[in-house]
């Protein structure tokens, strides 16, 4: 069994309850946190090497340090629980399941950052998900974690839950504020940073759930302690869902570094391919992640077995490698249609455009245009071209991220599947026998 | 239709949710606040939803409409009294959430985007609602119904013909009296 410190009570009755969760050595962060002064805990998180659990990578405790702190200006901690990107159910499963451990990673970090007011961010299709954090918010005012004076402390800190109402967009950070100010989701200009203005032109701190609830045990073990875990850069545990053509779909707790052969292969995690079909392809981190074919997703381009972790799967840049993103890990077996799904994700980029900038608005209706017309079977060779023309004018020409999102699944699926493409526009035929999806009685082919 | 107005118990509910957010930041109170609206009023909001809401947050209509026109779950005409969204978006389509859109339009005779002649049923096709891991799968109000097959989908449609309720995503309840 690989090394648990997120889902390690997950078989624990009750868990959900404040009761049960703290019978489990809940909220002990808080208390140690709080016995620290707030630039300790920073560096606790500092050594640990945690890195945002988001997607970006970008190292949490360095983006703590960043934030500003002016004279009587309050400073803000914003949970991104807005999770919206295709292949990710982690964070949903971590707050139905867990909710307590994100409340007590939000207040430790709110400690840490010095703010007085903490925002959860969630999509709206949660909705079920609003009801289970306010109840247990509510149990964490009762028993004196949240409100005035903390434990007696001095702290303060109010927690409240604030629903999105179905935006991709908002999970990019500066949208998220724009949203959580009760506007649409346009991305912001940056700089700024929210580090110096965010929520109302205030220093705020946005993390994602994950980021947020990993800060538990980082106080907990030490930040020395939770770096030793996993491998090199990569430290600590990773969620991971896992979804598409294998055995067991689900939620898993991985040490980063674990091959990913095994990941998909072992009885611990995935179980191997639905049907004991062959392996295809894999977007190992949600849909914005270049899609890699099965030899690049089990062996790096030197040879060496692929690892669940920031470095390796990245390793040989978007030419034969790919990026743990959000950790969304797709699975598609032999049977699959790679300009199929491709056109699942066109047309996902499409509709989430915030519209803002014209490389994006325009390029992902293109885009999705354009696959369109391929799978109708009206596709020519030189669509094919147009299709790597668009992506490229896009990526890097956009305010926010989405822009590139949107560019490399199209640019990974043309790179390692262009014979599929060629195949479609030069047989048209041909895609009316591609088996493209399990019909859904028993998942048996269709 | 009656008059657009919030009975006493919620409009306790939005007051809650405006205190929130900071003096003078109470805008940032009217996404759930136009859920709550959407949810008691019909299930869509109405130029006179908007402008209701509007005039709670003391802000221009139209910083009402731009958003509500912006995001995916405010519903901006009339719909159905159950709302079926069914999630299309790749690892759904890997595990049949074609067959299940297909099998919907076929048994209720409308395409994506209609609602029944009777104004029981509206069809959605939706982006990522993060069930991947239990695809295929539709929400229907703030349930998941998910590892769908179409017997399973039979069985939730006779069962939504019975309800009386139509599908809303929060109500009065939804947020703890702070």
């Amino acid at each position: 069994m690989g090394k648990k410190l997120l889902l390690q009570h997950d078989n624990v009755p009750g868990i959900d309850t404040y009761e049960v969760y703290r019978q489990q050595g809940g909220y002990a962060s808080v208390e140690k946190a709080l016995k620290m002064t707030s630039d300790e805990v920073v560096e606790e998180v500092k050594k640990s090497g945690l890195r945002g659990r988001g997607g970006a990578g970008f190292p949490t405790g360095m983006k703590w340090s960043f934030l500003a702190k002016p004279e009587g200006v309050p400073r803000y901690l914003v949970c991104n629980a807005d999770e919206s990107e295709p292949g990710t159910f982690k964070d949903r499963y971590l707050m139905q399941r867990h909710p307590h451990l994100l409340i007590e990673g939000m207040i430790t970090a709110s400690y840490a950052l010095g703010a007085n007011t903490a925002y959860i961010y969630i999509r709206g299709e949660y909705f079920y998900i609003v009801n289970i954090l306010e109840k247990a918010i509510e149990e964490a005012y009762t028993a004196g974690w949240l409100g005035d004076n903390i434990q007696g402390t001095g702290y303060s800190l109010n927690m409240y839950v604030h629903p999105g109402a179905g935006a991709y967009i908002c999970g990019e950070e500066t949208a998220l504020l724009e949203s959580l100010e009760g506007k649409r989701g346009n991305p912001r200009i940056k700089p700024p940073f929210p580090a110096v203005k965010g929520l109302y032109a205030c220093p705020t701190v946005v993390n994602n759930v994950e980021t947020i609830a990993a800060v538990v045990p980082i106080v907990n073990m030490g930040g020395d302690e939770y770096a030793k875990i996993g491998i090199g850069k990569s430290t600590g545990t990773k969620l991971i869902s896992a979804s598409g053509h294998i055995k067991k779909p689900g939620v898993y707790e991985i040490e980063l570094g674990l091959p990913v052969e095994e990941f998909i292969y072992s009885e611990e995690y995935c179980g191997g391919i639905l049907n004991d079909k062959k392996l295809k392809a894999v977007v190992p981190g949600g849909s914005s992640v270049p899609v890699l074919p099965a030899e690049l997703s089990l062996k790096t381009p030197t040879g060496e077995p692929r690892l669940m972790s920031y470095e390796s799967l990245s390793e040989g840049g978007f030419i034969s490698g790919s990026m743990l993103g959000s950790g969304g890990f797709i699975v598609m077996d032999e049977t699959t249609s790679i300009v199929r799904n491709l056109h699942t994700f066109t047309r996902f980029y499409h509709h989430e455009s915030c519209g803002q900038c014209s490389p994006c608005r325009e390029g992902t209706g293109w885009m999705e245009k354009i696959t369109h017309k391929i799978l109708d079977g009206h596709g020519t060779l030189a669509d094919i071209d147009l299709l790597w023309d668009i992506q490229r004018k896009i990526e890097g020409n956009t305010i926010c991220p989405l822009g590139d999102a949107a560019a490399w699944p199209v640019a990974a699926a043309i790179r390692h599947f262009r014979e599929e493409f060629e195949e479609y526009v030069s047989n048209p035929a041909s895609i009316v026998d591609v088996k493209h999806y399990y019909n859904i009685h028993n998942l048996v082919e269709a | 239709m009656s008059e657009v107005k919030f009975n006493d118990e919620t409009l306790a509910v939005v007051h809650n949710l405006i205190r929130r957010y900071p003096e003078g930041r109470h805008k940032s109170a009217l996404l759930p606040i136009l859920h709550l609206a959407q949810a008691e009023f019909g299930g869509w909001l109405s130029p006179a939803t908007m402008d209701y809401v509007a005039s709670i947050l003391n802000i221009k209509p139209v910083e009402v409409y731009e958003v509500a026109s912006f995001y995916s779950m405010y519903n901006l005409n009339p719909v159905g009294k159950c709302i079926l969204e069914v999630c299309r978006t790749s690892s759904c389509w890997l595990r049949g959430a074609d067959d299940v859109i297909r099998h919907i339009e076929k048994r209720l005779n409308i395409q994506v985007g209609e609602t029944t002649a009777d104004g029981m049923f509206s069809l959605k096709a939706v982006e990522c609602l993060g069930s991947c891991g239990t695809a295929p799968m539709m929400q229907v109000g703030k349930d998941f119904h998910e590892n769908l097959t179409l017997e399973k989908v039979d069985e939730l449609l006779t069962q939504f013909a019975d309800e009386d309720k139509h599908s809303r995503y929060c109500d009065a309840n939804t947020y703890r009296k702070n």
